[in-house]
């Protein structure tokens, strides 16, 4: 049987569309209104609400919670004060990533980290003879993604323990009679936080939200609005943009943090004393320089985009709807140097973009590629150049 | 070294086209001066604080028909560029009905059978035939027509090419693009549909800015005109920039500015300098004098060529066709600080609020409202083409409020009776009441009331007649021959001097071409003179 998330009674009201996916077992739907790109302007003018409950949450906690996270996880949670989130990946023995995730640091021994995959045994697996209790709360927690330039003038009408939240901060709040968590955190590249809520409270908290932020414009935004948002903010999806290395067939289909464009959470490893899984694998990957990808944006070159659909006397593609198929990029001589799994017409931007993964010696900013895409059964070639990530990162995300 | 008070290329006018040409001026290294007569840039595209807390853009309030290489070649992202989706129309009937469309194309399909399941699947057929024509003629808008005067062999060859394109369009497309550019929008429309709604919402497009009514031979141009707006990739939608159209300028100054345009505000030009023929700078109005070899007018033709400089110095024929290019504006705006939304019976939420507000029934409404407008009156029943930008744009209103744009014609600029300035709240209150009839209880929103009639527009833009588009949409003012035969290609008998606004071609809206396409013709002068 298909799930709903607490917040339910209110986006099944909400979704003029029908249009519902499946994520990670629970309706979320895909957009609320015909217009999916009027929701995705709600986010990046006003603010978009999006019900991210479905993705998995674990309490963890326990005298050993902090050894055992820093023994689990790629980035040192050591330096993630209570009171602070990170965003994290955690790899098996060969440096592989396994999956990515947020999690919360609510006290010295408690922690609450989200995953996009199921992950009970494993972690507790991982746990054995350490003083620590691994939680799966996804079921009794719902969570809000307010997400855009106007959410802490909103959010902090309501619960004004949060307007000074730092980027990646944490705080416990009152909303309205609901004890909640919220973090600075999303999945849009905006100013935007996350509200974390017991489920008897979710709906509460929802109709709270919307009698301040309605007169803002703020609508419930849906999967594409986004999918939308996390392309320009240069953010990776799993299945997407990569696969969770225990359920691939090869090596071709897992990748390591540093050619997922995480280097930066392990550029310390000499100071970092931690015994963590993949650590060897991932000492040897920097000495030997063995990493196979980059992962790079791609922009595609405008003029070469219009001459390609002009020259079949056709309009100009410009569409934003997150295309996940996998095209194909190339060097100047024609050979194939890597691909983009997410790319489409950024309604901000205004150009075609992609999170790619290119071979090392191509992943130079202002590199000259060629993109492969198909116009009517036929593929094209359009030049593109490699750009740095994020695309869309404007200022007050982090102000 | 240059002293302060000389440049390169001076521009006069800082509406979004002088913004434009001066951005590209500078961006190809010319030191570059822009001088703008008001406290603000961006003419007749501007965002105001009229009342507080509520941003009103006085003038021109879509974000219409912006090529879409200006974007790209300005940079424009990198300085703000945010064009917001306008996700609806709302067109009420005389009935208490109405018609209410948005983003959805079976979901609209559904709506128009409604009101007449053929009209449903004729507007599909309208949709592509206008997207085609649109697509067919492109190339002509979006770069610079030859100069049918000329014997030189370059623009013979360039009228020769234009000819052969023509020819080898698909002969109905060819035959569509004749029916639109000379033909009248109410023989296209009831073609196509039945059912007056249907053809009172479209026919609107083909009255804009233009005294023409839907049955007037040429109202047909002015609707493929405003069917160019190229909004993410489909034909004929329009955007709302974040800010309003002032918003809009406000990049466009930032992305100047970057390139080293300066920007010089409360700066009104009185008259361009020449010496033996040649441009040689400008003078402001308080006497203060800015030298550069290149000036550029963006201003409309008759300040162009009879106020800026001393038209004896012109040929006769120019200057003929000046005095007789038609301007005779018939638009004015009335905007609304608005306590709450209007409501309107039956209908809840307010998605159908954010968008545009088309009030023009049917044909016969606006042909009426027309009418009037012939015989030296605003219309009794005025069309009014609305939009609630708070709804879409929270920066726009405080929260709750809402502020509400009206686009309204006809209003003559020379009234038989009276003038404008004792008939403008008589107009306000025309279609203030007109909203009361759609939007019961609206009398008792209104906060404040802004009303800017033809006279307002000439007066504070600048615009001649309060023509919003520099000068009519008529076939004798365009193309080959905006604004005169042999001098549509941004030049003028004077050297150095140039133009660059919306009286040139392809003509007004918040475009931009008259902008970018003069400084192609600025920079290619300058390299065949190094040369
Ligand atoms: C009421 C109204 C509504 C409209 N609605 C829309 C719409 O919704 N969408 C759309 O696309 N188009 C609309 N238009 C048309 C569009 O706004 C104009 O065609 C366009 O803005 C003209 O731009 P421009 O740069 O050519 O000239 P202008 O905007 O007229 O700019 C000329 C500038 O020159 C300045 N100036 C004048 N004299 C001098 C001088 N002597 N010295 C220095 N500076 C001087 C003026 O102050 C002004 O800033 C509307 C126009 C009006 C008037």
């Amino acid at each position: 049987m298909i799930q709903t998330t607490p917040f339910h009674p209110r986006t099944s009201e909400a979704n003029q569309t029908g249009l519902w996916s499946h994520w990670a077992g629970y309706l979320s739907a895909e957009k609320y209104r015909m217009s999916d790109k009027f929701e995705y302007w709600a986010i990046r003018n006003s603010a978009g609400v999006i019900d991210t409950s479905p993705l998995y949450k674990y309490r963890i906690r326990g005298r050993d919670a902090e050894r055992y996270l820093s023994g689990l996880l790629t980035r040192d949670i050591r330096k993630c004060r209570p009171g602070q989130a990170q965003y994290t990946v955690w790899c098996d023995d060969d440096g592989w990533v396994l999956e990515d995730g947020v999690i919360l640091r609510l006290a010295d021994d408690e922690f609450l980290l989200t995953t996009a995959r199921a992950n009970m045994a494993y972690f507790t697996g991982m746990a054995e003879g350490l003083s620590v209790e691994i939680e799966d709360a996804s079921p009794q927690i719902g969570a809000l993604a307010v997400q855009g330039p106007y959410a802490r003038q909103i959010l902090s009408q309501i619960a004004p323990e949060m307007a000074d939240l730092a980027y990646f901060g944490v705080t416990p709040a009152k909303f309205g009679d609901a004890s909640v968590t919220i973090s600075r955190t999303g999945y849009t590249g905006d100013l935007g936080y996350e509200i974390w809520v017991d489920a008897d409270d979710a709906v509460g908290v929802w109709d709270r939200l919307f009698d301040v932020a309605e007169p803002y414009g703020v609508i419930p935004a849906g999967q594409i609005a986004l999918l939308v948002t996390r392309v320009e903010a240069g953010l990776i999806l799993i299945d997407v943009d990569f696969k969770q290395a225990r359920y691939a067939w090869n090596d071709d289909q897992r990748a390591t943090p540093i050619e997922l464009g995480m280097g930066w959470m392990i550029r310390d490893l000499a100071e970092d004393d931690r015994p963590f899984i993949g650590r060897k694998a991932i000492e040897k990957e920097i000495a030997g320089k063995t990493s196979r990808w980059r992962t790079v944006g791609v922009i595609a070159d405008w003029q070469d985009w219009n001459r390609v659909y002009m020259d079949r006397g056709l309009v100009p593609e410009k569409d934003h709807s997150p295309n996940q198929g996998q095209f194909m990029l190339y060097d100047r001589d024609d050979c194939q140097i890597g691909w983009t799994p997410s790319f489409l017409y950024s309604p901000i931007m205004q150009r075609h973009i992609g999170i790619a993964r290119v071979e090392p010696e191509h992943g130079r900013v202002g590199t000259k590629i060629q993109l492969e895409i198909t116009i009517d059964h036929r593929y094209d070639m359009v030049a593109a150049e490699v750009t740095r990530l994020p695309f869309y990162n404007p200022p007050h995300k982090t102000a | 070294m240059p002293t302060k008070n000389e440049y390169d290329a001076i521009v006069i006018g800082g509406g979004h086209n002088g913004l434009i040409n001066g951005a590209y001026l500078a961006r190809a290294g010319l030191r570059t001066l822009i001088l703008e007569r008001r406290h603000l840039v961006g003419g007749a595209a501007i965002t105001e604080e009229l009342y507080p807390g509520f941003q009103f853009t006085t003038f021109s309030y879509a974000l219409s028909l912006l090529r879409t290489e200006i974007i790209h070649e300005l940079e424009l992202p990198k300085h703000g560029f945010m064009p917001l989706q306008m996700p609806s129309t709302f067109a009420p009937t005389d009935d208490g009905d109405y018609l209410f469309l948005g983003k959805d194309k079976n979901e609209n399909l559904h709506e128009i059978a409604r009101h007449s399941p053929h009209d449903a699947d004729a507007y599909l057929a309208y949709g592509h035939m206008m997207s085609q024509v649109v697509h067919a003629i492109k190339p002509l808008m979006d770069s610079i027509p030859p100069d049918i005067t000329s014997k030189d062999p370059e623009e013979r060859a360039r009228m020769a090419a234009i000819g052969s394109y023509l020819a080898d369009l698909p002969p109905k497309v060819l035959h569509d693009m004749v029916r639109l550019l000379t033909g009248s929008s109410a023989d296209i429309l009831e073609h196509y549909f039945e059912t007056d709604i249907m053809q009172g919402w479209l026919a609107s497009s083909g009255i804009i800015g233009s005294k023409v009514g839907p049955r007037s031979q040429g109202s047909g141009l002015v609707l493929l005109y405003h069917s160019f707006g190229e909004y993410d990739g489909s034909y004929g939608t329009w955007a709302f920039h974040k800010g309003g159209n002032g918003g809009f300028t406000q990049v466009l100054a930032r992305a100047a500015e970057a390139y080293g345009a300066e920007i010089r505000l409360e700066s009104p030009v009185e008259a361009v300098i020449t010496k033996n023929g040649k441009a040689t700078g400008v003078a402001l109005e308080d006497g203060t004098e800015f030298s550069a070899n290149v000036v550029v007018s963006a201003l409309d033709p008759r300040r162009t060529f009879m106020q800026l400089v001393d038209p004896r110095e012109l040929p006769a024929d120019l200057v003929e066709d000046i005095r007789r290019y038609k301007f005779q504006g018939v638009s004015s705006k009335v905007n609304f600080a608005l306590d709450a939304n209007p409501s309107f019976p039956g209908l809840e939420g307010a998605d159908h609020l954010r968008g545009f507000l088309n009030v023009g029934p049917s044909l016969d409404y606006l042909e009426q409202a027309f009418d009037d407008a012939k015989y030296g009156r605003f219309s009794s029943r005025p069309y009014i083409d609305g939009c609630i930008q708070s709804s879409i744009d929270p920066d726009m209103a405080p929260p709750g409020k809402a502020v509400m744009s009206c686009f309204v014609q006809y209003t003559p600029y020379e009234l038989r009776e009276g003038d404008w300035d004792t008939a403008r709240d008589a107009l306000g209150d025309t279609v203030q009441a007109r909203l009361n009839e759609i939007f019961p209880g609206f009398n008792d929103l209104v906060l404040h009331r802004e009303v800017v009639t033809p006279l307002d527009i000439e007066r504070t833009v600048g615009l001649s007649e309060g023509n919003i588009f520099a000068g009519e949409f008529l076939a004798p003012q365009m193309f080959f021959f905006r604004p005169a035969p042999g001098w549509n290609q941004y030049r003028t008998p004077i050297e150095g001097y140039y133009q660059c606004g919306s009286g040139t071609h392809p003509g007004g809206c918040v475009m931009g071409s008259p902008g970018r396409f003069a400084s192609w013709q600025i920079l290619g002068d300058l390299e065949k003179a190094k040369a």
